[in-house]
């Protein structure tokens, strides 16, 4: 094998441009499979959610689940798609273990939803992306790879199947061929794809969350000298992340234009991201696999969604998530740059509740956006597991702005609460953790932070009122931060005749 | 001419993993013209004016709804099988597929 000299991305870009495309399968949340009433709960016993029907056992006939389909023409409508007045399910063939009926039922060259966009905001620049189609079919089982070293295929000497996640209906959602984006090829890639899980999770169809599985993205990418025609391209998949994404389009960028500058012929091929290392490797040969001998699914009548029940699922439609965030900036009287901190950590519908529960959105945002953020990274959990919820931000942020707390005590309070030691108010009284307002107390601490440093108050006290803020620390280490620092430093002042 | 070549034959013995031997693809050739060959005849009293027929049925939108019914217990479902290990299928290693 011949070793070849990568280019930078840079140099690879400013030779070559790039036509990317994307298919992205969502697992819908419906409570039952596509074909039959087994249950689709994750993580159940392997096995235990099965029936004749998705075990294929012979004489079992499949009856379509009226919410997948309804589910998948909200997705459609949402991309601005058609929804086709007449379609079919087809038999994909295949010979693989993780379909016990040989085929996987899908749709072919009568997909549900056809010919939609989706515009994408990157950097304050808008683009769109063409969608070719969107269709639903069914999740395949899941199969451990036995006997060899690695659990993988290769070296494997048998292979335990679980067909609990086989039948889940499974919509799948692919782009048109994306060219002239250039550079931003990778950046805007990742920008589809988070958009797509925002307008998916805002139609309440699936949770769209790319590390349980639930949503899976394939990456096709070819590059072409400017000028000339399209290039051959490779279908990247395992792709399971938003980062991932951007990754694999980038170093499949640079991997295409390593071999291109070599003169070597780039083959239609799949491969597969490699999380470790951020490249693709190549996937089992496509060369009979193609072949899947489509045919029209004569066990499933035909789809011919009723016009008027269109409409009125057109009519009922959620607000989209791009209008829903122009919506919020402005409410919240915040910057595109913020909004977007915002959604990338999934902290939107949690500011909204938070401030229907009464804060306010500044307060509401610098909570989720801070400390919860924070421990939600650390612990690796969704903003939303991290043990406190809109309420106790609510109530929390009250007592700041009552004057019980100060920053530093609410943050200490915060963490009492996501530890499950109660509400924002009795972790306060349990902890004692409650700002000192009796003048009193406060005043005889000002006084003596006042006579300990005669010299810091000498020059307070000629106008050099910046001065304040060592006897205001002074005061804040004697009530051990229990304080209200710009009540201390309003005491130091007036204490020392300046005003 | 023969609806179906031996070659094509080969093919989707490949692909449906059977192990055919050189005289089955010879009989079965022959065997799956003559089913082709009678087949064709319907397509050429069609005229263009009918399409394709995939449904001899004339119904649209069968569904049911997203209501669960119960599933097999693990023991029935596996109980079929010809091995099973820890409530899964177990089946022999896939020959020809590398990951």
């Amino acid at each position: 094998m011949t070793i070849i000299a990568l280019p930078s991305y840079d140099d690879a870009i400013s030779r070559y441009e790039p036509v990317i495309g994307l298919e992205t399968h969502v697992e819908l949340g419906t409570q039952t499979k596509m074909f039959c009433g087994c249950r689709t709960d994750f993580g159940a016993e392997p096995n235990t959610q099965v029936c004749p029907v998705c075990l294929a056992l012979p004489g079992a006939l499949p009856v379509m689940n009226r919410a997948a389909i309804e589910a998948t023409i909200r997705i459609g409508l949402a991309l601005n798609c058609e929804i086709a007045q007449w379609c079919r399910m087809a038999r994909k063939n295949y010979f693989y273990p993780d379909m016990p009926k040989n085929f996987q039922t899908s749709q072919y060259d009568e997909p549900l939803c056809v010919d939609g966009y989706v515009d994408v905001t990157l950097d304050g620049k808008e683009y769109r992306i063409g969608i070719e189609r969107v269709h639903i079919e069914e999740d395949t089982g899941k199969t451990l790879h036995v006997g060899g070293a690695t659990g993988r295929i290769h070296g494997a000497t048998e292979s335990l199947v679980d067909y609990n996640r086989a039948g889940i209906p499974l919509v799948e959602i692919v782009t048109k061929p994306v060219p002239g984006l250039g550079a931003l090829a990778p950046e805007v890639a990742k920008a589809y794809v988070a958009e797509l899980r925002d307008i998916v999770r805002s139609l309440g169809v699936s949770d769209v969350r790319m590390e349980q599985g639930s949503m899976r993205c394939d990456v096709n990418t070819s590059l072409n000298k400017p000028g000339e025609e399209w290039g051959t391209r490779t279908e990247t998949k395992n792709v399971n992340s938003l980062r991932s994404v951007e990754r694999a389009v980038r170093s499949e960028i640079i991997r295409q234009a390593g071999l291109l500058d070599e003169g070597v012929r780039i083959f239609q091929e799949t491969r597969h991201f490699q999380e470790t290392t951020g490249d693709t490797r190549p996937g089992r040969s496509k060369e009979t696999a193609t072949d899947y001998r489509y045919f029209p699914e004569p066990d499933l009548v035909p789809i011919a969604p009723d016009p008027a029940w269109v409409e009125e699922l057109r009519a009922s439609q959620p607000e989209k998530p791009s209008v829903k965030r122009a919506r919020l900036r402005e409410e919240w009287g915040i910057s595109e740059v913020e909004m977007q901190s915002a959604v990338n950590a999934g902290a939107i519908e949690l500011i909204e509740e938070t401030i229907a529960a009464g804060a306010s959105p500044a307060g509401a945002r610098k909570w989720w956006l801070g400390e919860l953020a924070r421990r939600s990274n650390e612990l690796g959990i969704e903003l939303a597991e991290v043990g406190a919820g809109p309420a106790q931000v609510a109530e929390l942020q009250k007592l700041v702005d009552d004057g019980k707390l100060n920053d530093k005590l609410a943050r200490q309070v915060l963490e009492g609460v996501v530890a499950g030691e109660g509400s924002p108010a009795e972790v306060m009284a349990a902890r004692g953790l409650e700002v000192v307002s009796d003048t009193g107390a406060l005043q005889a601490a000002v006084d003596e932070a006042i006579a300990a440093n005669p010299d810091i108050a000498a020059k307070i006290r000629d106008g050099k009122v910046a001065a304040a803020g060592a006897l205001v620390g002074a005061v804040m280490k004697t009530t051990r931060g229990q304080a209200d620092a710009k009540t201390v430093r309003d005491l130091i002042l007036s204490r020392l005749g300046v005003s | 001419m023969a609806a179906i070549s031996r070659e094509e034959v080969a093919h989707l013995a490949r692909l449906s993993r059977l192990a055919v031997t050189e005289e089955e693809l010879d009989r079965f050739a022959g065997q799956l013209d003559v089913i082709l060959q009678s087949v064709a005849r319907v397509g050429e009293v069609a005229a263009e004016d009918i399409p394709p027929t995939s449904h001899s049925v004339p119904l649209t939108n069968v569904y049911r709804e997203d209501v669960p019914t119960p599933s097999l217990a693990q023991e029935a479902a596996l109980s079929g099988a010809p091995d099973a290990y820890e409530g899964r299928f177990r089946v022999p290693r896939i020959l020809d597929e590398e990951e």
